[in-house]
């Protein structure tokens, strides 16, 4: 109970939270950034622009099928070999967005197809040019169903920052890692929080999702 | 390149057999599990519901690296794990939480018809379940779960922080021994490609035919 | 059927292509400009260290202040100072696994990170006189019979070790007839000890020393069986900046400022005499 409390101190909790910080900094930026290069990726893949699409295709196909992890180590000593050199935080930001733009490209890709037919027949029928059949048509209704897939790949996002561990970035378990290794009897109880932390935010982030989602429906 | 490899190649071929064996075994392992977890989620029973939601809850919104953290430094304390045994372990508790969701869906977008026309027809719930509902979910949720395969191999990587011999680890030991920070990890990244690429585009093909069958 | 054809077209375009890659990127590293570390620190007025953030009293992250501590760290801020006055210091944290290549890659400037130096890692990197003079020790349990390294070359003993050190090798000479088992980090190797996972935990003196201060459960034994130098590691292409490092390291000697810091970390633990590590 003593070492309970022991490792439960406001220094430690304090120097979990400022990790918890830099993963929710990572991951919001990622976010927002996958969201609107993926969404772009997708639709031109959606939209058959000859080779240029198939090219695109290929490369989120190749990304896609890649672990995350193996993507991280390229951009943070692979990437410096070109000459790009980037800091731990930039490089993992970088790492996660370009891995879950693709993930994101295809979510948005079959979100699309899931149309029905019927609607992108019509409108280009009643003249509506492509982009504007898309625009008004096809996109609002299908990022309306790709709410849940889109939030579950952001959950997956937020715990997969904890893979950048490896480059040392000072994200929430790394800093787990560093009070665990300083008092060993703080593992157990190091664990626990780190459950509790990764759980609140990402039940939290699905609940928003699921609260959206029911209000489009509405 | 190719000299890199063929200089490692025992290292390479042997990462890739525990990175392979490693996922066949989580597959069957959160397969079963899974399959378990989705039945006590559909059960008429309010507590394994319950049961089964937490522990579903709890599993996928937690990194996937925590858990395995858990078991190789927590866990084998008492257990002796190695990296290898500590990784599956982690990666089968890991995927069995989103197997059991996919096959939640499957089993509910089966017509619940089916089930009641089964249950009057004097089957008990377990032989409607296990004759007449479940065949049909696991037709329906078959894409659903290779993908799921997919995302298991790729997180197969975990292995690489505990010492668990699979591909990443050793791109990661041969990159520290050779000082490469390229070629190891291209080799490594063609070799995961070998596995995914095909079963991914294998999917799609089949969702497409499942798609048009269905309509 | 052509679709297939396509597909596996696609596979093989892209597997082709990154490959391409591969080699277009290889050939780009090959053209490596001199001194340019040097140049990348007089040009951006800071110098950037990789040093250790979990062994104590060499490089160690406070959790109170979230500031990296010891005497890595402040070797590092005097010799940057030595080098020039105006430099700022920016540290990033270091595994023995990612120091060498983030070296090379010039994500950092130096690294001063418990670095022996052995002929192997000469050949990949430049390394600065030695610093500190560590040498390889044994750490048991308190009641522990083991007295040093010679009581354990038996068959059944299990000695831990950590993966990547070269003290892992030199323990397979010491003891041939002990088994190593190689954990991952000294967190993990900590534990096993303390719970008779293993008989004793090897490594180096500076290493075991900080692991063993202020544990009431362990106790570093016997002398040190192997040298184990300590160096500031540098990218090989930059003499100029090595050579600065050099004379850094000879004016803290001669002025005392280099004792100072060898007592401010060490003369407080108990069973070790810092003028041996000073040597």
């Amino acid at each position: 109970m003593q070492e309970l409390i022991q490792a439960y101190s406001w220094i430690n909790l304090r120097f979990l939270l400022m990790g918890l910080w830099v993963t929710i900094e990572v991951s919001v930026i990622s976010i927002g950034l996958s969201f609107v290069i993926g969404s772009l990726l997708g639709i031109i893949r959606y939209m058959k622009l000859g080779w240029f699409s198939k090219i695109v295709g290929f490369i989120v196909d190749v990304i896609r099928n890649l672990p995350l992890l193996l993507i991280i180590f390229f951009t943070y000593f692979g990437l410096p070999k070109i000459g790009i050199h980037m800091g731990v935080m930039m490089s993992t930001t970088v790492a996660m967005t370009i891995f879950e733009s693709a993930m994101i490209a295809e979510i948005v890709r079959s979100g699309i197809l899931a149309v029905p037919k019927g609607q992108l027949e019509g409108a280009l029928s009643n003249g509506l040019t492509m982009p504007e059949t898309l625009w008004h048509i096809l996109l609002p209704q299908a990022y309306k169903k790709m709410i849940p897939p889109l939030v579950s790949q952001f959950v997956s996002l937020i715990k997969d920052t904890s893979l950048a561990t490896i480059i040392m970035l000072p994200e929430v378990t790394f800093r787990a890692q560093t009070i665990y290794a300083q008092k060993p009897q703080a593992i157990i109880p190091m664990f626990i929080m780190l459950a509790l932390l990764y759980f609140v935010l990402n039940f939290t982030v699905s609940q928003l999702g699921s609260y959206f989602d029911r209000r489009m429906e509405a | 390149m190719w000299t890199l490899f063929q200089s490692h190649a025992n290292e390479f071929i042997s990462g890739f057999g525990w990175t392979i064996l490693s996922s066949i075994i989580a597959l069957a392992g959160s397969l079963v599990l899974g399959t378990v977890f989705a039945l006590m989620e559909v059960v008429p029973n309010r507590l394994t519901n319950i049961i089964a939601k937490i522990y579903i809850e709890i599993v996928r919104n937690i990194p996937l690296l925590v858990i395995t953290m858990f078991f190789y430094v927590v866990v084998a304390r008492v257990w002796h794990l190695n990296g290898f045994a500590a990784g599956t372990i982690g990666l089968t508790l890991y995927t069995s939480a989103f197997i059991a969701e996919t096959v939640r869906a499957g089993i509910n977008s089966v017509d619940k018809g089916q089930l009641e026309g089964a249950l009057s027809n004097g089957l008990s719930w377990w032989e409607s379940m296990r004759y007449v509902v479940l065949p049909q979910a696991f037709r329906l949720v078959i894409p659903p779960l290779g993908n799921q395969f997919i995302s298991l191999i790729k997180n197969s990587s975990i292995l690489a922080f505990v010492a668990g011999m699979d591909l990443m680890y050793q791109a990661n030991m041969l990159s520290q021994a050779t000082f490469d920070t390229f070629g190891p990890y291209i080799i490594v990244g063609i070799l995961y490609l070998i596995l995914t690429m095909p079963l991914s585009y294998y999917m799609q093909y089949l969702e497409k035919h499942l798609a048009q069958g269905g309509a | 059927m052509a679709r297939k054809v396509n597909q596996w077209l696609a596979t093989a375009l892209t597997t082709g292509g990154m490959v391409l890659l591969a080699l277009g990127l290889s050939t780009a590293t090959a053209s490596e400009v001199k001194n340019e570390a040097y140049q990348r620190i007089q040009k951006s007025d800071q110098m950037v260290w990789g040093v250790k953030g979990d062994t104590r009293l060499m490089g160690l992250m406070d959790i109170k202040t979230g500031k990296l501590q010891g005497f890595d760290i402040d070797m590092a801020r005097e010799v940057t100072h030595h080098i020039d006055p105006k430099l700022k210091v920016k540290l990033t944290q270091v595994t023995s696994g990612t120091r060498v290549p983030m070296l090379l890659n010039g994500n950092i400037d130096a690294v001063i990170a418990t670095m022996t130096i052995t002929p192997e890692r000469q050949k990949v990197v430049a390394f600065s006189d030695p610093y500190f003079n560590a040498g390889q020790a044994i750490m048991v349990r308190k009641d522990s019979k083991i007295k040093s390294v010679k009581d354990l070359n038996k068959s059944g003993v299990r000695v831990l070790g950590v993966t990547g050190s070269n003290s892992e090798q030199n323990m397979k000479k010491a003891a041939p007839k002990a088994k190593v088992v190689s954990l991952p980090d000294y967190a993990t190797a900590m534990t096993a000890l303390e719970t008779g996972q293993g008989d004793a935990l090897t490594s180096d003196s500076g290493i075991l020393y900080g692991l063993a201060y202020g544990d009431q459960k362990v106790k570093v034994v016997g002398k040190t069986f192997t040298e184990e130098p300590y160096g500031i590691a540098l990218d090989k292409n930059n003499p100029k900046l090595q050579k600065k490092v050099n004379q850094a390291i000879k004016k803290m000697r001669k002025d005392g400022s280099y004792d100072h810091l060898v007592k401010k970390w060490f003369s407080r633990v108990p069973g070790l005499d810092w003028k041996e590590i000073a040597k």
